[in-house]
């Protein structure tokens, strides 16, 4: 189990191994389309390595709430309790 | 008369070099770029054959990290190679609508298709990343040229096996002359040195065994010959209309005379043995190019190292030139590169280019019994080509029985 801080810097390094964006770039406000500029097939690749690293499953549907880094880091710490 | 057609920029990655001017460095030199394969897959499928021509600078230090991800091997080396390329020409502006791409590739993403199908089998479905289909699809390394330059006038991906390079040369050639667009960047790019391609083809008996020897395993026109050697990388040239090219001051190498493409219609795999296809084929190409065959003075032949193959371009060359095929300064330098597939016609069509601007053919390595039936005058050792107007070939044939020729003069 991971708490919410651990979560974040987990996906940002997923983030920064899939975009090179910067990890302390990653922060819970940002929106992953309009800050970080990350497209829909980048946004799944990103899903696929989170749900691998975190051990969760994100369904396909879920996906298109997770607008900023915080709804995705909600949505882990709540998949995984 | 159609529009002109020029060379204004040349890159290659490939086993002999990272870029253009190692490439020639060594190209002229003769080195082999062939040895023995370190990755742990040789082993572990027991692989018949052991070694490869695998390029020389790997893609991943030339890209981002992030650019490399995303790019499955082919495609990472036409972009390295069209980058050299279009940095070469100097061209700073040009019109995205009049700037195409045709880059061919004689595979595509294999590493990414089999990597996925390996992914697939051991993780399930979800693991399958959604980038896989843009990775595998054999117009990945044109539409990623397209978007690296910002090419509009369409990006095509012709595929003729090991012929697929200088189709693409053929399609650019077109492209200009039918006023469709100004500046093409042409290529060709293969990574297939994977355990599959390498078991299909040592299956079909077309590649070299000479694994304690890799440096000496391609043998073009040698009676030891045993088959060809896998390679990858590369090839890419920047085409442009001549008065676009004279209207902006760039350098010129050359000019794409003319091209040709036929097809045997013989055999799947077998070149025809009379050659008629590569005959028709080399004089479409010198008739496109208003060429004489008593004007070519250096063919980079196709040659590719097989008992099969290497005598039936002897025979075409015979056929289309004459008796003037003695007086033509062959170069067989899949001898040095190995052998590049669906890339071989875009680095052999650069070494050419290089020929003919540099006055000077390249090296044939590993000819140490030239078989006699045979007779071609062979490059192996230092070989200047004659002052005044000359005229070049480069042949490339491919599975299927496609034959593709480009025609090289200075200007």
């Amino acid at each position: 189990m991971a708490n919410n801080e651990e979560i974040l810097a987990g996906l940002a390094e997923i983030v920064n191994e899939e975009t090179g964006l910067a990890p302390e770039s990653v922060q819970m406000d940002k929106s992953f389309t309009d800050d970080l500029d990350i497209d829909s097939i980048s946004m799944m690749t990103i899903v696929v390595n989170a749900e691998e690293k975190f051990g969760v499953r994100i369904p396909d549907e879920e996906v298109k709430n997770l607008k900023t880094v915080g709804d995705a880091v909600t949505f882990i710490a709540g998949a995984q309790a | 008369m159609p529009r002109k057609v020029v060379i204004t920029g040349l890159g290659a990655t490939t086993p002999i070099g990272g870029d253009v001017p190692t490439m020639w460095a060594n190209a002229l030199k003769g080195v082999s770029g062939a040895h023995t394969i370190e990755a742990d897959w040789v082993q572990k499928y027991e692989l018949p054959v052991t070694f490869a021509a695998q390029v020389s600078t790997p893609a991943t230090e030339v890209l981002t990290r992030v650019e490399a991800k995303r790019m499955d091997p082919s495609t990472q080396f036409a972009v390295v190679a069209s980058r050299e390329a279009w940095r070469d020409s100097g061209i700073e502006e040009v019109d995205p609508d009049r700037l195409a791409v045709a880059f061919a590739t004689g595979i595509g993403g294999v590493w990414t298709l089999l990597d996925a199908w390996d992914t697939l089998r051991e993780k399930g479905p979800r693991r399958v990343l959604p980038m896989t289909v843009p990775m595998l699809m054999p117009n990945g390394p044109a539409a990623a040229v397209s978007l690296d330059i910002g090419a509009r006038a369409g990006a095509h991906t012709p595929v003729s096996a090991c012929a697929s390079g200088t189709e693409a040369l053929h399609q650019g050639l077109e492209l200009i002359r039918s006023g469709k667009a100004d500046v093409v960047m042409c290529g060709g790019a293969e990574a297939a040195i994977h355990p599959m391609p390498m078991a299909a083809f040592a299956s079909m008996q077309a590649l070299s065994r000479r694994n304690d020897d890799p440096e000496h395993a391609s043998r073009p026109y040698d009676l030891n010959r045993d088959g060809f050697v896998m390679g990858e990388g590369a090839g890419a040239l920047v085409l442009e209309a001549e008065e676009h090219a004279l209207a902006r001051g760039a350098r010129i190498y050359g000019e794409l005379a003319g091209t040709s493409v036929t097809a045997d219609a013989y055999h799947i795999t077998a070149p025809d043995p009379g050659g008629l296809g590569a005959t028709r084929a080399l004089k479409a190409a010198l008739f496109d190019a208003r060429a004489l065959p008593s004007d070519v003075v250096h063919i980079n032949a196709h040659a590719t190292s097989t008992p099969v193959g290497d005598k039936p371009e002897y025979i075409a060359l015979k056929e289309a030139l004459g008796s003037h095929i003695g007086n033509v300064a062959v170069s067989a330098t899949k001898s040095q590169t190995g052998h590049l597939l669906g890339a071989s016609g875009a680095v052999e069509a650069v070494m050419t280019v290089m020929a003919v601007y540099d006055r000077s053919a390249p090296m044939t390595i590993n000819l140490e019994n030239q078989d006699p039936e045979i007779p071609l005058d062979v490059v192996t050792s230092e070989r200047k080509l004659p002052g005044g107007d000359i005229v070049a070939l480069s042949n490339s044939f491919g599975f299927g029985g496609h034959n593709a020729v480009v025609v090289i003069r200075n200007v």
